[in-house]
């Protein structure tokens, strides 16, 4: 045994160091590709109204919503559209269109925000950052504080977000939104349109979302007369 | 790794040390290793799900030259936890070398810790475990035994 144990011993510490490395880099590597944000399917140039698009133009079924950034329930809408958006792939289309609620101190400022990182074509990547840590935003004293640091965290150009977020054609683009679902009868939050039929509020849960998405895809296969 | 000091005799105590030293070392290396990832994969914002963590992260201070700071504390914990390991078996220099990383991974800790407290007025709590491994590691190096002159 000492025969064998002398020489391992020799190259023991060699070994450990070498495996730590490959480790360290093998885990890294497996992280980085399970976090890697996949790149949005969103068109490159924001629209001028306000209404961003994710999804193909041709996709069978589109849900549009009436969001507000600090409404628990959209926040959860976000997540189930987004599972979706997977489940159903290139046959589902999902635009965006802001309401922020009067209720909600920092509402409008959120739609502000992710409208600004819509001048750098980074529409969706904040919309679905400032939904994920609406619990910690919503709390903050200084919620401007938090926008920029999601956005220098997303690589955005954050002294142009800043001005763009001073820019008021920036929030043109939210309050025409806002006019758009008054004149569509909205009202609360998150509204959606399925192929533009409302979902009643009842069904604004996954199973009521799935169900609606099929049914729209059913009317869309049966054969046109 | 130059080779095994002979006028230096192996300790159990030391070893056993160094050993401890190379597990937190590995905790560090982990903590480290997943900031950078979040950094990199600009997931940076989403951490913990803690505000204090996105104001840290996103920081102007979270990079150095474009380059993530957790990105150094990768290295950093990997050169540390190496000589760790070589310091354990005994080979000579290591344990200076280690000392000294320890010492610039203590030095940047206190650094981040300042700028925590007094420039961003926010904490990530992953950097706070990386500097808690800072101190326990600054610890073991204070409290490692003196090198004793092998019997002839």
């Amino acid at each position: 045994m000492v025969f064998l144990w002398l020489p391992m011993k020799r190259y023991l510490p060699y070994l450990i160091v070498g495996f730590v490395a490959l480790a360290t880099l093998g885990s890294g590597f497996a992280l980085y590709r399970a976090k890697r944000v996949a790149p949005a399917s969103a068109p490159k140039n924001g629209p001028a109204s306000g209404m961003h698009v994710r999804g193909k133009a041709e996709a069978p079924v589109t849900i549009e919503e009436f969001g507000d950034f600090q409404c628990p329930p959209c926040s959860l809408m976000a997540g189930e559209l987004k599972k979706a958006e997977e489940a159903y792939g290139d046959k589902l289309r999902v635009i965006f269109h802001h309401f922020p609620l009067a209720v909600h101190a920092h509402a409008r400022e959120a739609a502000i925000y992710a409208e600004a990182a819509a001048n750098q074509n980074r529409f969706w990547e904040l919309h679905d950052v400032i939904y994920k840590e609406q619990v910690i935003w919503s709390k903050a004293p200084d919620v401007p504080a938090l926008f920029n640091g999601y956005a220098t965290s997303l690589g955005l150009d954050v002294e142009r977000l800043k001005k763009d977020v001073a820019n008021p054609e920036v929030a043109a683009r939210v309050d025409a939104d806002q006019k758009l679902g008054t004149s569509r009868d909205v009202t609360s939050t998150p509204t959606l349109f399925v192929n533009t039929v409302l979902l009643p509020p009842d069904q604004i849960n996954p199973a009521g979302l799935k169900k609606a998405i099929d049914t729209a895809l059913k009317e869309k296969e049966k054969p046109q007369r | 790794m130059s080779k095994r000091d002979p006028n230096i005799a192996p300790t159990r105590a030391r070893t056993v040390l160094y050993s401890i030293a190379a597990f937190f070392c590995l905790l560090g290396l982990a903590d480290a290793t997943y900031l950078t990832v979040i950094a990199l994969t600009g997931e940076a914002a989403a951490c913990g799900g803690q505000a204090g963590c996105s104001q840290v992260l996103g920081s102007a201070f979270s990079k150095m030259a474009g380059i993530p700071v957790a990105a150094f504390g990768v290295a950093g914990y990997f050169a540390a936890f190496t000589f760790a390991i070589f310091a354990a078996f005994d080979y000579a220099r290591a344990r200076k070398f280690f000392g000294l990383t320890v010492g610039v991974l203590f030095a940047a800790t206190l650094w981040l810790l300042y700028v925590q407290a007094f420039l961003l007025h926010a904490f990530c709590r992953y950097c706070l475990f990386s500097a808690a491994i800072c101190f326990l590691l600054m610890g073991l190096v204070v409290a490692s035994p003196a090198p004793r002159p092998a019997r002839n």
